[in-house]
């Protein structure tokens, strides 16, 4: 049923899905150190719709952005190797006066923009502004001014005896990002998420509370599209921890809570979609119930696939995909790690039952990805069912090297290569994760290093 | 086997933990387990959210998920440690249930106090930063008289743990202030902040029906004395 097309310049996905792929080491990039700097750590993982951009966001309010190469796409035995493309500093940290409160510069999201014109646009934010940077090329430059000698130094004009048309001439190239936008202002708490409308004018920004929606061109007004602050703070009992746009219908969007419910919500149907469309829950197991059931619950993240016709969500546990049409269970379940429902206790002790694991789609929809502790990464193929676990380490670094797949040992004796749940390191946790969207490349975010493996081509 | 609860810093995350097995609420051999776990075990776990929300609250800004999550695990847990008539007997020392009661009475009260005062900063704070002027360029904080100033919204004077931004102990320490000891004697008040404003102590020569005495505690309270100097005048 495999079957792949070769059309120069443009490779197709296998469908065979992520346990047919044999995952290869490709790239790392980050420090080698084991003392990891605090501005450092990765905050966010996006490709943008080409693939041919990968953008990374950091604690210190870097962005860095690599490129992938060209030459070697043709070539069928290795995808080029992506390298960096532009560094800046998108956020720095800020002073609220009125709270005396630090405002962090750490990259809460990226998301990119489609390609209009040659320059590329991204939106990334921290905890209250979100800003729209440009990111251009400069490969050429003028030269021969009348007024201007090389250097930059002004000449004399009664010294100018005849004049000149100024022409351009290759340089190197340079890479220049520059902030378009500065939307600010519009959020008393934490933005958890940001995402683009598909029709690329408009996008929504997410914090515990509140929901805007803004133009890209307008940055002094937002418009508020869903308030769930209560009228009084006491009965707080419930936060949004994620919202996302549907892929093709522009009025329809998605956000998700710490209860575990997603609530689709039509923007046509009133200004103020604080009544939802669709509520989408699963009741909860009760054999399964604990102090801890509602934590475990929360969704850390919110996915619409490409298609636009299943959403998937990620809770402690597990990664749920719901099928729109059908709100009161997920079409599909896969457990991530399991083997932690009953160490939750001490994971709720050291605050680990906190930690927000994002997760993605494969181009096609037929593989979903994210992450665990101990640098492991799970994929679970929906179609034939078979999952894999993989870790990114530095110890698996020769490029083309097959990774290979990791077992935890629940519980009884530990076969050889197993881990057992005791020896996991649960300060090594794989948050962000990112699939490229036409290619078997996925970008793995351990720490403070980035992980780029790709599928073994022949 | 529940060590310290205290939210882990990067810097102090050097060795791996060893998770200890505590399904002991899923353990079916205990009699009606999945209803009454240990009240020991519940209690420490009381304690350990008690723990996590009060530092979580020491945050100069707290994780609201954070937050929220907590409250509503010690919610579930202090109704599970409620007495229920129908439950079976659980075997243990007679003197935990007591100190759970207690520890529930105690932290209930300050638990709540806690979130509701946090959760009314956060509420109040947004409703200043919509109009913060007025009070952040003006120097040393004016102390609302009577009512609350429009500017300042909804704002509670009643009760330490409402005050917000604008100087906590300043609003507990005028919370109730008794003024019937400034009827009776001549007061200059101590210059606690209270706003300079127009000088007219001096210039005023108009006789008042008022009590000389109570006009200038009026003038003190609404005005603010420490750039008034007046004369002691006759029938003083």
């Amino acid at each position: 049923m495999a079957f792949k097309y070769f059309i120069p310049g443009i490779s197709l996905l296998k469908s065979g899905g992520g346990n047919d792929i044999q995952w290869c080491f490709s790239q790392v990039k980050g420090a080698v150190d084991d003392d990891v700097a605090e501005a450092d750590i990765i905050s966010t993982v996006e490709f943008n719709h080409s693939g041919e951009l990968l953008a990374t966001g950091d604690k210190g309010g870097r962005v860095v952005i690599f490129q992938q190469e060209q030459e070697n796409k043709i070539q069928s035995h290795s995808r080029g190797e992506y390298n960096v493309y532009s560094t800046f500093q998108s956020h720095e940290p800020e002073f609220d006066y009125l709270k005396s409160l630090e405002i962090e510069e750490k990259i809460n999201k990226i998301r990119w923009l489609p390609q209009k014109n040659a320059a590329q646009f991204l939106l990334s934010t921290n905890d209250k502004t979100i800003k729209l940077w440009k990111i251009s090329e400069r490969d050429k430059r003028p030269e021969g001014y009348n007024l201007k000698e090389e250097d930059g130094r002004y000449r004399d004009p009664t010294t100018v005896t005849t004049l000149r048309v100024p022409v351009f001439r290759p340089m190197d190239l340079m890479v220049e990002a520059s902030p378009r936008r500065i939307f600010a202002n519009a959020h008393t708490y934490h933005i958890n998420s940001i995402s683009i409308n598909s029709d690329y004018e408009t996008y929504l920004s997410a914090d515990d509370l509140r929901i805007n929606l803004w133009h890209l061109e307008i940055t002094d007004r937002s418009f508020n599209i869903v308030d769930i602050k209560p009228a009084n703070m006491e009965e707080l009992t419930e936060v949004i921890t994620a919202a996302e746009f549907h892929p093709n219908s522009c009025n329809t969007f998605v956000y998700s809570s710490s209860k575990g419910t997603i609530r689709l919500c039509d923007m046509r149907a009133s200004a103020l979609c604080d009544r939802h469309s669709k509520l989408f829950e699963e009741p909860e197991d009760p054999s399964n119930r604990s102090f801890f059931s509602e934590i475990i619950s929360s969704i850390s993240d919110v996915k619409f696939s490409h298609s636009g016709r299943y959403m998937m969500t990620r809770d402690y546990l597990s990664v749920k995909i719901w099928d729109l049409n059908m709100e009161n269970r997920p079409v599909e379940t896969y457990q991530v790690h399991e083997y932690l429902r009953s160490k939750l206790c001490s994971l709720y002790e050291n605050d680990c039952i906190f930690d927000k694991f994002e997760c993605c789609w494969n181009g096609s929809d037929s593989v979903v990805m994210t992450g665990s502790y101990n640098n492991f990464f799970r994929m679970f193929d929906r179609n034939t069912k078979r999952d894999i676990t993989l870790e990114a380490s530095r110890e698996n670094n020769k490029p083309r090297t097959v990774l290979k797949p990791r077992k935890v040992c629940a519980s009884g004796k530990r076969k050889k290569d197993e881990i057992s749940v005791d020896s996991l390191d649960f300060n090594k946790k794989i948050l962000h994760t990112a699939w490229h969207p036409k290619e078997n490349i996925i970008a793995v975010a351990t720490t403070n290093n980035l992980y780029i493996f790709q599928d073994k081509v022949n | 086997m529940l060590s310290k609860g205290l939210k882990r810093k990067r810097e102090e995350e050097r060795e791996k933990e060893t998770l200890a097995v505590d399904a002991w609420w899923l353990d079916p051999s205990l009699p009606a387990a999945a209803q009454a776990p240990p009240a020991a075990a519940s209690s420490s776990l009381f304690d350990l959210s008690v723990l996590k929300l009060h530092h979580s609250l020491r945050q100069g800004e707290p994780d609201l998920r954070h937050l929220v999550l907590v409250v509503n695990t010690l919610r579930r847990i202090q109704a599970s440690m409620a007495p229920a008539p129908t439950l079976p007997p659980v075997p243990s020392p007679p003197t935990a249930p007591c100190a759970a009661d207690s520890l529930l009475a105690s932290s209930d009260a300050a638990l709540s106090a806690s979130m509701a005062s946090l959760l009314e900063d956060l509420s109040h704070i947004e409703g200043l930063s919509q109009a913060p002027q007025p009070l952040v360029d003006e120097g040393p904080p004016g102390r609302p008289v009577g009512g609350s100033p429009p500017s300042l919204g909804a704002l509670d004077l009643l009760g330490p743990a409402t005050g917000c931004l604008l100087d906590d102990e300043l609003e507990g320490l005028f919370e109730d202030i008794d003024t019937s000891m400034y009827d009776s004697e001549l007061w200059a008040p101590a210059s606690e902040g209270l706003k300079p404003g127009p000088e007219d102590g001096p210039g005023k020569k108009e006789a008042l029906e008022l009590d000389e005495a109570e006009l200038d505690y009026l003038l003190d309270v609404l005005v603010g004395t420490q750039a008034l100097e007046r004369p002691p005048g006759p029938g003083r």
